[in-house]
């Protein structure tokens, strides 16, 4: 089932809370929408869900307009941010609720709900009260509770945000593994860039209420559209300089811009910290000198931070070990520095 | 505490080792001085004991003083203790009905939506509280009184007005019924669901009330020309405990809707419920404990309303004295064994009032504070 928003707006007050928003969701895709609290994300769930009214808009499933059906009927499983399982209703009861108010016969449900015990792994702990689970196993019968009737669409509003990070990583790798095995269309939001590019196929990024980037995790990541979805998708390096003739003028240096960008007589230039290239020699024109001024070898990455010489600009800096180890920095250190990618975005570069 | 607490404990390696002993200075740095703790108790006792414990206990001796027979014939014998022991039995039971539906109506309302005029239907919420009784009896004195507005067409044609509020109260329950009950897709709607809403409830409402209007009319179901009394009568006494305790139920509920969230029952419109199943499978057993505790309070309240009841009853004995007017009838008698004898049955009912209320509080706070969120091993 595909689900397509058509410029949906949605105000509390003064606010938009979503601000013209139209989207696509293909059939059988997992979807993140990624974005700062308060970018709009989780009120598009529940608009989608028909949790929330647009107030101008409309929600449409496989061609069938839904923005006037009422929650009840959409058959939209939704997984609520802090589970809202039935706190009086035992494990069992719970994700059999969907089929006891569908009025379905009392052992095709014990049937349904035993199957979905064992898909979530928790076939022992049927009796229990939501009460005497711990927050990943709540976690896991809030999404059995939600596929129990066979939704056409899985929406899930934050579904790792409240659980430690060894449980967190544990459920991204079971939660992608089920999507292969049900195929629901599926939409999650969380605030999470690493969690959205590691579960889903196509990534959504939100920022006050619009998409700032639709594609897929690699396109979104090699190719951000502006200043925001860069800055957003993690640490960056941000230069202020401007493009000629190709390159992108830093402070005397000249780098290579990865993509052909036009000339502008100021640009901001945005380089990875991964992508930042370190050497003890210059090398012509497209290198800064720069000191470094502390080294964090824990972690699989070394982080260097750097500050450049002229500009007095910091820089941060990620390589392998092999390459620290090759470098043998320490800091104190003058090197030079350089970029193996670099994205210019001319404009309004207010982050 | 005692000297030996400043001597080294001895070391006896072939007696299983005491537990250190602290000296007492360090026993527990935050506790007052002995002599603070004793008077502060002791003046507490004191209070309690003089303004609660003896006046209660004298109740029971001074209506058991000549006997448990005696004590059953002050309750049962006299006529008119045993018709306002009656009369309470009738009036608390419907003024607690009427407050439970307008106290989860009410809580739902401004748990769950944000509309204008939140903030003064809180607030008029709680005016019961903060009116004086006296003045809440004499409100309606003067609307439905002899010399109120409503007065003189009550005394001589009052029961006209029946078959038009009959027909009203019946229309409301009907339209609620049809909006609770209509299936909200509008492929699976039929019938009289069939149409659309706005035609379909106001030619229905019009035509049922005229029906039924015509019907009683016809029928004289309501004698005519005849004074319909409501102060100095049951509906009144009716009217003034409802009135004062309007904000019970209401007040227990607000907080408690508010802790649970609105969540749960989104989930279940989520997975198919419609609103009488979330009601009913959802939101009853969150607020059911907090719901007993409101008809608790509400309850003892209402059996011991005396000033707006004394106001509006107009004391005819035997036929509009609640409990605690007659007790105050008895007392004005120098009746002091069979004053005594009804104000036990009150103070019982105080008692057990008390038990269930503290044994509600245990419950209550697992079901407001239960964590839905984040939640270790």
């Amino acid at each position: 089932m595909s689900i397509k928003i058509d410029k949906v707006t949605k105000k509390f007050g003064n606010f938009f809370a979503v601000d013209n928003v139209s989207l696509t969701v293909p059939d059988g895709t997992l979807l993140a929408l990624l974005g700062p609290s308060g970018s709009g994300k989780t009120t598009l769930l529940r608009i989608i869900a028909g949790l929330e009214v647009a107030d101008s808009g409309s929600v449409i499933r496989e061609g069938e307009d839904i923005t006037l059906q009422s929650a009840r009927d959409r058959k939209i499983g939704f997984v609520f941010q802090h589970y809202a399982l039935f706190r009086h209703m035992t494990v069992e009861e719970n994700i059999g609720y969907g089929l006891r108010v569908r009025k379905r016969p009392k052992a095709l449900i014990k049937e349904r709900v035993d199957e979905l015990l064992k898909l979530i792994r928790l076939d022992a702990l049927g009796k229990r009260y939501p009460a005497q689970l711990s927050g990943g196993q709540r976690q896991r019968v809030a999404l059995a509770r939600a596929l129990a009737a066979e939704p056409r669409v899985l929406l899930l509003d934050e579904p790792f945000g409240a659980l430690d990070a060894k449980v967190r990583q544990e459920l991204r790798v079971w939660l992608r593994k089920l999507h292969q095995e049900i195929h629901v269309t599926s939409v999650f939001v969380t605030h999470d860039q690493e969690e959205a590019f590691e579960v889903a196929d196509r990534v959504v990024v939100m920022n006050q209420g619009r998409v700032e980037q639709y594609g897929t995790p690699a396109e979104v990541f090699e190719r951000p559209a502006n200043p925001f979805v860069m800055d957003f998708l993690g640490n960056v390096n941000v230069f202020h300089g401007r493009v000629e003739q190709g390159k992108a003028v830093v402070a005397g240096a000249e780098l290579a811009v990865t993509d052909p960008h036009p000339d502008a007589p100021a640009a901001a230039v945005y380089v990875r910290p991964h992508e930042v290239v370190i050497q003890h020699q210059q090398s012509g024109n497209a290198s800064l000198s720069a000191k470094v001024l502390h080294v964090n070898p824990a972690g699989s990455r070394v982080k260097v931070e750097l500050r450049a010489t002229e500009s007095e600009q910091l820089i941060n800096a990620e390589l392998t070990s092999e390459r620290y180890e090759e470098l043998g920095l320490k800091s104190g250190d003058e090197v030079y520095v350089s970029a193996s990618r670099v994205r210019v975005f001319t404009g309004d570069y207010v982050i | 505490m005692s000297a030996e607490a400043f001597v080294p404990a001895p070391v006896a390696p072939a007696v299983a080792p005491s537990p250190p002993k602290v000296p007492a200075s360090f026993a527990n740095p935050r506790v007052d001085p002995r002599w603070v703790r004793w008077t502060l108790t002791a003046a507490t006792l004191l209070v309690v004991g003089v303004l609660v414990v003896i006046p209660v206990v004298n109740i029971f001796y001074e209506a058991l003083k000549e006997g448990v027979r005696v004590y059953w014939d002050n309750l049962v014998a006299d006529p008119d203790t045993r018709h306002s022991i009656l009369l309470t039995a009738t009036v608390v039971p419907i003024a607690l009905v009427a407050n439970i539906v307008f106290g989860v109506a009410a809580a739902w309302a401004i748990a769950r939506f944000n509309f204008s005029g939140r903030t003064l239907l809180t607030a008029l919420i709680d005016l019961p509280f903060s009116v004086s009784p006296v003045v809440a009896g004499l409100m309606f004195v003067l609307i439905f009184g002899l010399q109120g507005y409503l007065g003189p067409f009550l005394r001589e044609d009052g029961y006209s007005v029946m078959p038009y509020l009959t027909s009203l109260i019946g229309l409301f329950v009907l339209i609620v019924l049809y909006f609770l009950l209509r299936p909200s897709s509008p492929t699976a709607r039929r019938g009289i669901w069939k149409g659309p809403a706005w035609l379909v409830v106001p030619t229905a409402s019009v035509v049922l009330f005229a029906v039924s209007v015509f019907i009683q009319k016809r029928l004289g179901l309501w004698p005519q020309g005849e004074s319909l009394k409501i102060i100095f009568a049951t509906p009144g006494l009716v009217l003034a405990t409802s009135f004062v305790t309007f904000p019970f139920v209401a007040r227990e509920l607000i907080p408690i809707m508010e802790a649970v969230g609105a969540d749960e029952e989104l989930a279940a419109i989520n997975l198919g419920a419609n609103g009488w199943q979330m009601f009913w499978h959802i939101t009853a057993p969150n607020i059911k404990w907090g719901l007993v505790y409101g008809i608790i309070l509400c309850n003892a309240r209402a059996i011991g309303e005396f000033g707006a009841v004394y106001v509006v009853s107009g004391h005819i004995a035997g036929q509009t004295d609640t409990m605690p007017l007659r007790i105050e009838k008895l007392f004005q008698e120098y009746n002091l064994p069979g004053c005594f004898a009804v104000a036990s049955v009150l103070t019982l009912l105080a008692i057990f009032t008390l038990i269930a209320k503290t044994q509600l509080e245990r419950k209550m706070p697992s079901v407001v504070h239960e964590p839905t969120g984040e939640g270790g091993k």
